[in-house]
């Protein structure tokens, strides 16, 4: 016999998305998940947030990797509070590995915590991991058609980080195709236009993120 | 391969509301998933087919519903389905789109075999 159901499959994460909320509401923090392909720029553009914000905030960072200690060593030696999470392989960060990795940081000192997800533009879309502001970030070198390919990843996004845009004169890249798409797939929702290298665009995005984080405190 | 962990979670989901009809055996899990979903059900399968092994779900079967992106249009006002590789109106082109649909991700239904002996029904593969 058929016996229905109707059970969001995601729910299993989603729980425990909003218990990591409430504990990061209980220290004011807010939360961060940089999200994008490998090569993006997620930890380059990180570290030139943290100078743009670490005056008047103070930060913290949780950096993901399927394995290695390379990312959370730069951001350390930054003198900010950084911790490795190693998923072992696998291709995304769940609400749990954050649960579990939280109390490593001084939460009691933090303003923000940055959490630079695995890179990757399928699987970190499909997993809340009780962050207040999610960052998706894409860059020039790897194409206009991301958008409709990868769908989730700029639909489930708070904002969209257009990176390397400094190299915009030297590839077919289709800036009002990428905007069109998402505008459909997240209608309303901000993008910024930067070089992590050059620094252009920087101080506008950390404006934005430093809205958000006195959102969480107040 | 993000379908592991959400596939050991669906099993457990799927194992607990049998229990809750009292079943013997779960023959088909069926599924809906929007079309924007980065989920692969052979996946879902695959990994179901190792870890169901040993409880009323083994060898059961996932049935996956696909659902479509619906839109609607911000230029002729129409409604549509699209594919997400190609997100434009279908009927007039127009690349301002309000999304309806397609993110969708539930377990629909269960077909399960009911095992009216309440003495045998303690082998439910939830120990």
């Amino acid at each position: 016999m058929e016996i229905k159901v109707l059970h969001q499959v995601m729910d299993w994460n989603e729980d425990v998305s909003e218990e990591v909320k409430g504990t990061l509401a209980g220290h004011r923090i807010c939360m961060i998940n940089v999200m994008g392909s490998p090569g993006a720029g997620k930890t380059t553009m990180i570290t030139s947030l943290i100078e743009q914000l670490r005056g008047t905030f103070r930060v913290g960072v949780i950096e993901g990797d399927i394995a290695g200690q390379v990312d959370a060593e730069r951001i350390a030696s930054l003198g900010v509070p950084a911790v490795q999470l190693n998923t072992d392989g696998a291709c995304h960060i769940e609400a749990m590995s954050i649960q579990h990795i939280l109390p490593e940081l001084p939460l009691e000192d933090l303003d923000v915590i940055f959490v630079e997800n695995i890179g990757n533009l399928v699987c970190p879309a499909e997993f809340r991991i009780g962050e207040s502001l999610r960052i998706t970030i894409l860059s020039i070198p790897e194409g206009d058609d991301k958008v409709e390919k990868y769908p989730l990843m700029f639909t489930d996004t708070d904002c969209l980080v257009l990176n390397k845009y400094d190299m915009l004169p030297y590839f077919d890249f289709d800036e009002e195709r990428v905007l069109a798409n998402y505008g459909t797939v997240n209608p309303g929702a901000p993008l910024f236009r930067i070089s992590s290298r050059t620094g252009d665009g920087v101080e506008e995005l950390a404006g934005f993120i430093s809205e958000q984080i006195r959102n969480a405190q107040s | 391969m993000h379908e592991l962990s959400i596939t050991e979670h669906l099993l457990e989901d799927c194992l607990r509301e049998a229990q809750k009809q009292n079943a013997s055996r779960i023959r088909v899990i069926r599924l809906c998933i929007g079309e924007l979903r980065g989920i692969v059900p052979d996946c879902i399968q695959i990994y179901l087919d190792m870890l169901a092994e040993g409880t009323i779900a083994e060898g059961a079967r996932i049935e996956s519903e696909t659902l479509p992106v619906k839109v609607r249009c911000l230029d002729c006002g129409q409604d549509g389905e699209i594919i997400p590789h190609h997100l434009e109106c279908p009927h007039c082109g127009s690349l301002r789109l309000k999304l309806l649909s397609g993110k969708e991700f539930y377990i629909k239904s269960l077909e399960v075999d009911i095992n009216g002996d309440q003495s045998t029904s303690s082998s439910n593969g939830l120990e």
